[in-house]
């Protein structure tokens, strides 16, 4: 005879975690909203730490030879700004807004692995916690395990935050490697992004099988949203592209620890094959930022024009296309390295072709607004102001596609102003336009329309002034990663508008976080569909419940919620349905006592407690000639080890008193607890 | 309430910050078109092959401003057409229109494709050096450029002299880690890459002086790793040349300058310093080891900026260049290999006065 408890295995190191709120709750999480939120503020905090650094070097290049910073400083503050902005703020605040309203807007209850996905997040938090822990462990003493020429070490600049990583977000090699970089410092870059880069591949991984496996009755694949689809492709993204820099990584951790001589050329090593490897991985990796960014925009505009989206199927296709053809255009960051001219030819037509898809997008949502009723809300402001902006990028983009151009304007602060028009004036304004549409989601209130005006209107014309001169800038010469300028070189008078411009930027985002502090408490309560929306995501109460959704939705067409709201008159305008309230108080009522028990993702402390074994392992191969670092090492396998086996024994779900048999329709694979009436 | 008030005081600085930053991108617009005085610009070609991407950088800019008017306005254009007023009706739901998709997936290929052919043209033209070209060698090194002409068995740095008119081919390497070579008036970038030979080439109209920098980030000090170039007619560049390859005449006893000599080969700057006196000159050898690669010196003071072309600053007399830099090498560009040697002020002068014997 077989009991309950022989069936499902309790031997396991911690009794499963009981709490439903507090700081316990958090830590042991494996639901999505809660992970989500997590992400967004931890990338929120490093988005104020990559934006200090950039005021550091906007205030070094406010003047010409100016001594604020020194040079260590300079190159530490830029290469830890890049590092920053795109592994610890765009990246982890696109997973947020993954986390949280993919399973919404596929009719879910959470995504497909759940303790998996509090293993992606808590990695990607001790990732960034490992990556500046440089600040404390720096040793400007040569790599452990590689000679060092110490010759051009200046002790001088061994300050706070010259003894941050240095060689640029890039990495290139040989600088980047042992002989040029001694010290721990790139030690920690590498390490660290690397694990960054394995937590977006769990993650990529959980997000793909939630795609296809969890969506709702009816939500076929071409009625998801295209924030979904936009998130499909990105987890694709990282799939193909997120092993290609571990490889390289590992391969500038083994030159640096181990003598590995990859990169060293005066060994046979090849420089250039780093940056083949990196912009292999670096050119997805734009479109990982900026895809995201896209996806929130089509959901956008539609919603404050009134129209759906204008050639959905041409927009997901050209997502589609861009990403494929992301693989195919990584050489034109290498114009002027001297590959060969067929080379640069076909470079030049693959990155030329890949600009007619992004146009298409650009086109469809202008389609989409035409002929709307535009509401102005602060998140269609940074909407608009997202596609405005990205033309602008877009256009300076295919300046680069044109060689000859390219080899005037690479690493000049061209590139750096065509790059903050697709990652500030793109990604950013993209961002903020979906945390002011989806606040009421988490707080079941609004964030001030005033001061989102106010914030909108700054963050734009900060942006304007900071970078478009850098256009300029780039075109009379000035070479990027500079932190010195000569008098009589002429660019003093812009450089000092950008400065400018960028404390304006730095007053716009204080209006944000008072506006996100203000609003939490004070906002204005939102009901269940503020914007009068189209998808399922806005048909549950708000704040969102534990469970998401009381019934599990049954989808019939694209924009199902707006079909459910509105029917069409004979000229195809939208006609308010006489049941719509009721509809709408329906599903409030079902979304706040949901009329059957829901099982939910169990908590657990095994993927924090396996996240947490991974810098140790980190610390242990930097000091690996000590003892210490060799015992971290062991005790970090240790803890990844023995969290992995507890959590393998982990039963799926908890036993329970009652309808113990009553599971058979709850995906498996995952730990569940009950949530519900009679729960 | 203060809020209405505090809202009333922001409101025009809003609506101002608009007006602003429109304001300076129209204004950037004009500086566009009239930049004085930035040595680096990329809008003063000065020759073939600068002129070449000049002109197609033009095509392509005025291509882009047709479509970024277009776009722009035609987003200004819907913004004020159809922003919610009241009786506007409710807006048809129209998914799509698949002629005017395929317009516009049609029209911006085919104007990439004529942004194509021209891109195209311009790589090949633009990326072998001709095979009668002057060979040059340049080495990139943390951080300065040197720089040696095969043919005429010279060596020297920070400062290029070519002929007019004439194409040179720069063979370049690197000692240690990237570079990026980039005289904006003469041609664009290209890489110098450790074990690796690159070409540029690079020609001149008229007699000129240059400014280069090194465009690739190249460790503590990639800001001051500038360059010069220097254009003569072949009759001076031959002039040039015939300086340039004479031995450096040994300073006269009991000057100052004998004194510089003396602290010179005293203080070990042979190490890396190669000064020709040629096989006759009774003194220890000063020929550098070929590990430490610094400046030739032989003819130092022939050339107007040293340093990897950061001194003497503006306004500065060579000697007093000289003096900030002798003083304290790593002070002046951090990380420098040239080491600050605790030099006395009488040390420092005489070997000023030595290296001016250079010539």
């Amino acid at each position: 005879m077989t009991t309950t408890a022989e069936r499902r295995p309790t031997t396991t190191i911690f009794r499963r975690p009981r709490s439903t709120t507090g700081f316990w709750s958090w830590i042991t999480t494996a639901d999505h909203k809660k992970i989500g939120i997590m992400y967004g503020y931890a990338a929120f905090i490093f988005f104020l730490v990559g934006g200090i650094e950039a005021l550091l070097l906007r205030i070094q290049l406010s003047a010409a030879d100016s001594t604020f910073l020194t040079a260590a400083e300079y190159n530490a503050a830029f290469t830890m700004h890049g590092t920053t902005m795109v592994f610890l703020f765009v990246m982890p605040i696109s997973a947020a807004f993954i986390n949280y309203l993919l399973p919404l807007m596929i009719g879910a209850r959470d995504v497909a692995f759940p303790r998996m996905n509090a293993l992606s997040w808590w990695i990607f938090l001790f990732g960034g916690i490992f990556l500046y822990s440089v600040l404390i462990f720096s040793d400007p003493a040569a790599p452990a395990g590689v000679e060092g020429v110490p010759g051009n070490l200046d002790p001088a600049d061994n300050t706070i935050l010259g003894g941050m990583p240095d060689g640029g977000w890039f990495g290139y090699q040989p600088n980047a490697g042992p002989f040029y970089s001694p010290g721990t410092a790139m030690d920690f870059w590498a390490l660290g992004v690397q694990f960054l880069g394995l937590a977006s591949l769990i993650s990529s991984v959980n997000f793909i099988v939630t795609i296809f496996n969890m969506r709702a009755l009816g939500m076929r694949l071409l009625r998801m949203p295209v924030f979904v689809w936009m998130s499909l492709v990105v987890a694709l993204l990282l799939l193909f592209s997120l092993p290609i820099i571990a490889i390289a990584l590992f391969m500038v951790t083994f030159d640096r620890q181990f003598g590995s001589l990859f990169f060293v050329a005066e060994a046979g090593g090849d420089p250039i094959l780093w940056q083949h490897l990196f912009w292999l991985f670096g050119h997805p990796e734009v479109y990982i930022l900026i895809l995201p960014a896209m996806g929130i925009v089509s959901e956008v505009l539609p919603v404050f024009s009134r129209k759906p989206l204008f050639g959905y199927a041409a927009v997901v296709i050209a997502g589609a296309a861009i990403a494929f053809m992301g693989f195919g255009v990584w050489a034109h960051h290498m114009f002027s390295s001297g590959i060969s001219p067929v080379a640069q030819a076909a470079f030049a037509l693959s990155t030329m072709t890949i600009a007619v898809p992004t146009g298409v997008k650009i086109f469809n949502w202008m389609g989409t607004m035409w002929g709307g009723r535009l509401r102005f809300t602060t998140s269609m402001l940074f909407a608009i102001g997202f596609v405005a902006m990205f033309v602008i990028g877009g256009l300076s983009g295919v300046t680069h596609a044109v060689v000859p151009s390219d080899w005037q304007q690479t690493d000049t602060y061209y590139i750096v102003a065509h790059f903050h028009y697709v990652l500030f004036g793109g990604a950013v304004f993209g961002i903020f336009s979906g945390l002011y549409y989806w606040f009421p989601k988490i707080t079941g209130r609004l964030l001030s329309e005033r001061l989102g005006k106010i914030n909108f209107w700054t963050l734009f014309a900060g942006f304007n002034l900071t970078f478009a001169p850098m256009h300029w800038l780039g075109l009379q010469g000035m070479v990027r990663r500079t932190a010195y300028y000569p008098p009589e070189a002429g660019f003093d008078f812009w450089n000092l508008v950008a400065t400018v411009g960028a404390f304006i930027i730095a007053a716009g985002v204080l209006v944000f976080m008072y506006n996100w502090w203000r609003s939490k408490k004070h906002g204005e309560p939102s009901g269940i569909d503020p914007w009068d929306a189209r998808t399922v995501e806005w048909t549950i109460p708000n704040p969102t419940p534990e469970y998401n959704f009381g019934v599990s939705p049954t989808i019939t067409s694209l924009d199902d919620f707006w079909h459910k709201k509105y029917s069409s008159d004979s000229e195809g305008r939208p006609v308010r349905r006489p049941e719509a309230e009721e509809t709408l108080e329906d599903l409030m009522e079902t979304g706040i006592n949901p009329p059957h028990p829901i099982h939910l993702p169990a908590p657990s402390y095994y993927p924090i407690l396996f996240a947490a074994g991974i810098p140790l392992v980190g610390w242990g191969i930097i000091f690996h000639t000590s003892l210490v670092g060799k015992l971290l090492i062991l005790v970090g396998v240790l803890v990844v080890a023995s969290a992995a086996f507890g959590w393998s024994m982990e039963p799926l779900e908890e036993p329970h008193e009652e309808h113990d048999e009553d599971h058979s329709d709850q995906p498996s694979g995952s730990g569940y607890s009950s949530y519900g009436s009679d729960a | 309430m203060i809020w209405r008030q505090v809202r009333r005081l922001i409101r025009p600085f809003v609506k101002w910050g608009t007006v602003l930053s429109l304001t300076i991108f129209s204004l950037a617009a004009c500086s566009l078109v009239e930049i004085e005085d930035a040595p680096l610009t990329t809008f003063e070609p000065a020759g073939p092959f600068a002129e070449r991407i000049d002109a197609i950088f033009w095509q392509v800019f005025w291509i882009a401003v047709v479509i970024f008017v277009v776009v722009e306005g035609g987003i200004l254009l819907i913004v004020l057409l159809f922003r919610d007023r009241k009786g506007r009706k409710e807006p048809r739901q129209i998914h799509g229109n698949n002629k005017l998709e395929i317009t516009w997936t049609i029209i911006p290929a085919l104007i990439l494709t004529v942004i194509a052919i021209p891109t195209v043209q311009g790589v090949f033209e633009l990326t072998e050096c001709d095979d009668d070209a002057m060979p040059v060698e340049i080495i990139g090194h943390q951080w300065w450029f040197e720089y040696r002409y095969p043919e005429l068995g010279i060596e020297t740095g920070s400062v290029l002299a070519i002929p007019v008119d004439r194409e040179v081919c720069a063979f370049m390497t690197s000692a240690d880690v990237l570079h990026n070579y980039w005289v904006p008036h003469l041609m664009g970038k290209r890489y110098l890459v450790p074990g690796q030979e690159t070409t540029l080439k690079l020609q001149a109209d008229e007699p000129a002086e240059y400014w280069g920098h090194c465009a690739e980030f190249c460790g503590l000090s990639h800001s001051l790793m500038r360059a010069r170039v220097v254009s003569m007619t072949q009759a001076d560049f031959d002039a040039w040349a015939a300086a340039q390859q004479q031995l450096a005449v040994p300073p006269e006893p009991d000057t100052p300058a004998a004194a510089g000599l003396k602290v010179f080969q005293e203080q070990g700057c042979t190490q890396c310093h190669t000064v020709d006196y040629g096989p006759d000159f009774a003194g220890t050898n000063l020929v550098a080891d070929e590990l430490y690669n610094g400046p030739n010196l032989t003819h130092f003071a022939s050339r107007n900026v040293f340093a990897g072309a950061i001194l003497p600053r503006e306004g500065q007399t060579h000697a007093d260049g000289l003096r900030e830099w002798l003083a304290n090498p790593p002070g002046v560009k951090p990380g420098s290999f040239m080491p600050d040697l605790d030099l006395t002020h009488q040390e420092i002068e005489d070997l000023i006065a030595w290296l001016d014997t250079l010539q």
